[in-house]
């Protein structure tokens, strides 16, 4: 008796309990529902904008910050866009297979005329165009100095350029607006003709802001002198290298570890120790 | 819209830029506070203007209303809007198959987008904002971004009514909640409402007009986009715009 009773009493807490746990049943599948559908959502979302984010060789507007952190704070007004006067800057409209809403600009058409006072990159709200890369606040005013801008470098493409060939082309250099400093002239005996000198167009990446104006100028079909981001075509000696000739190219190597080596049982001793072993000094 | 483009064109210095960031006569920074917190999620501190702006236009619509953005500013509204016209007259909503779907998605879609610009380092709603898209090209140059407002005006036209709007725009939901304590408000006066519903016809987000012949009470939920559309249809006088704070005092005489 005792044992059908409390069997029914556990029947019936049972059944009040059921709707309980049905509920909550329910809310833990439907949020899982939900959270599964974010997570595929939110994949497919994550992939499109990761591949939205790759543009290795776009050229952005002067000042501004790595194309990592550039990508980052960009926040696609085009305040820039609208500042230069010579509507050299574009924003990236979608189907461009570029990053969309954000600036750069085509040297070939329109090259950066690297106006004194750098309109473009006052009216940057993030920061994304680093004011302080391009001026420095002198006596309480913000001098600019559109030299020191680094869009990108000139590279020089040596069989299509014709002044390689013999012809005293020299317009790239001209145009350049740091003519003699970032692109210089290299005299050349044209051994072809023995009697000519080939005018020939080097850069200096140290100078080059990659304004493009060289670009502009090329008279060749595809311009054989182009800018490039900076990381795309510049290299970096690394530490493994100094100029022994000069002593303040130590500097690169502040803060390397030095090389490590494998040691082994022969290389344990210095080389100058086991010449002098056998050998007694007085 | 057009000191936008008469900005971009003839270089008027009244009203630069886009809905993401602008200057307003060349001094004040209004920026869109929902992207400054991506750029946030995503590692990047902002300069001060873009900081100020997005304050600014913060405080603008916790005052005015979150959601008057999506009614009055946001360009995206005006082709939902034409898409749900053509369903109106179309009669659409007796014939068409309904799918449901839950009004929370933006909050969710608002969340994942804050997830994705911390793990991938940038703003990832702005890189498919629809809303970015059609008001940067409608300034700067459209693209294919002609597809995005043609996927929208068809989903809300033939897939789900108010879709974007209602169900998927992440914006949205910022602003819903931007706008929860908001001071403007639609007032409904239950003693002169004749159950017409009307307003619940032509509302966006009818979820919001609960209260329509039951009580006399404002409109409070942040998803009430001020688009007064409710107030002009009403005949009877029981919708109108009015002051929060205005109300409650009412009630405390």
């Amino acid at each position: 008796m005792n044992n059908s009773k409390s069997l029914k009493e556990g029947e019936e807490m049972g059944k009040n309990k059921a709707p309980k746990n049905k509920e909550r049943r329910r809310f833990l599948i439907q949020m899982a529902q939900n959270v599964a559908i974010a997570t595929v959502g939110g994949l497919v979302w994550s992939a499109f904008v990761d591949e939205a984010k790759a543009a290795p060789l776009l050229l952005r507007p002067p000042g501004a910050k790595k194309e990592k952190d550039f990508i980052s704070l960009c926040i696609k007004c085009g305040l820039c866009v609208e500042a230069c006067p010579y509507d050299t800057l574009m924003l990236a409209k979608p189907g461009d297979n570029k990053p969309i809403g954000t600036p750069y600009f085509i040297p070939r058409d329109i090259p950066c005329y690297m106006c004194d006072d750098i309109p473009c990159v006052p009216p940057c709200p993030t920061g994304a165009l680093d004011i302080d890369s391009v001026s420095e606040v002198k006596e309480g005013k913000r001098v600019f100095d559109i030299t020191q801008m680094r869009m990108g470098v000139a590279i020089v493409d040596i069989k299509d350029c014709i002044a390689y060939w013999g012809i005293q082309c020299d317009a790239c250099y001209r145009a350049c607006p740091l003519l003699d400093k970032a692109i210089f002239m290299e005299y050349r005996q044209n051994e072809r003709t023995g009697k000519h000198a080939k005018l020939l167009p080097v850069v200096d990446p140290d100078y080059c802001t990659g304004c493009g104006l060289c670009e502009h100028a090329c008279v060749t079909e595809i311009a054989a002198i182009k800018v490039l981001p900076r990381d795309v075509a510049l290299g970096k000696v690394g530490s493994h290298y100094v100029k022994g000739w000069q002593k303040s190219d130590e500097r690169r190597l502040k803060g390397s570890k030095g090389i490590q080596t494998t040691v082994t049982p022969r290389s344990k001793k210095s080389a100058v120790e086991s010449l002098n072993e056998g050998i007694d000094f007085e | 819209m057009f000191l936008y483009i008469a900005a971009n064109v003839w270089g008027w210095k009244i009203l630069e830029g886009n809905l993401s960031s602008s200057k307003v006569v060349d001094t004040i920074p209004l920026s869109d506070p929902y992207a400054v917190l991506q750029i946030f999620a995503a590692g990047s501190i902002v300069g001060a203007n873009a900081l100020i702006g997005a304050f600014i236009v913060t405080l603008f619509y916790m005052l005015i209303g979150g959601r008057a953005f999506c009614s009055w500013v946001c360009p995206v509204n005006m082709v939902t809007d034409l898409a749900n016209f053509i369903r109106r007259k179309g009669g659409f909503d007796k014939v068409e198959k309904k799918w449901w779907a839950s009004r929370n998605i933006r909050y969710w879609a608002m969340g994942l987008s804050f997830i994705i610009s911390f793990l991938l380092g940038t703003a990832a709603f702005e890189i498919v904002s629809p809303v970015s898209m059609t008001h940067r090209g409608l300034v700067f140059g459209m693209g294919f971004g002609w597809a995005a407002i043609l996927t929208i005006f068809l989903f809300d036209l033939f897939v789900l009514k108010n879709g974007w709007c209602g169900h998927i725009c992440p914006l949205g939901g910022f602003y819903s909640l931007v706008g929860r304590f908001s001071l403007f408000r639609v007032k409904h006066n239950q003693p002169n409402c004749t159950l017409c519903m009307k307003c619940k016809e032509v509302c966006p987000e009818k979820e919001v007009l609960f209260m329509i012949g039951k009580k006399s009470l404002s409109v409070n939920m942040g998803e009430c986009t001020l688009c007064g559309r409710c107030v002009e249809v009403c005949d009877d006088d029981a919708l109108n715009f009015s002051i929060r704070e205005f109300v409650k005092k009412e009630r405390k005489k």
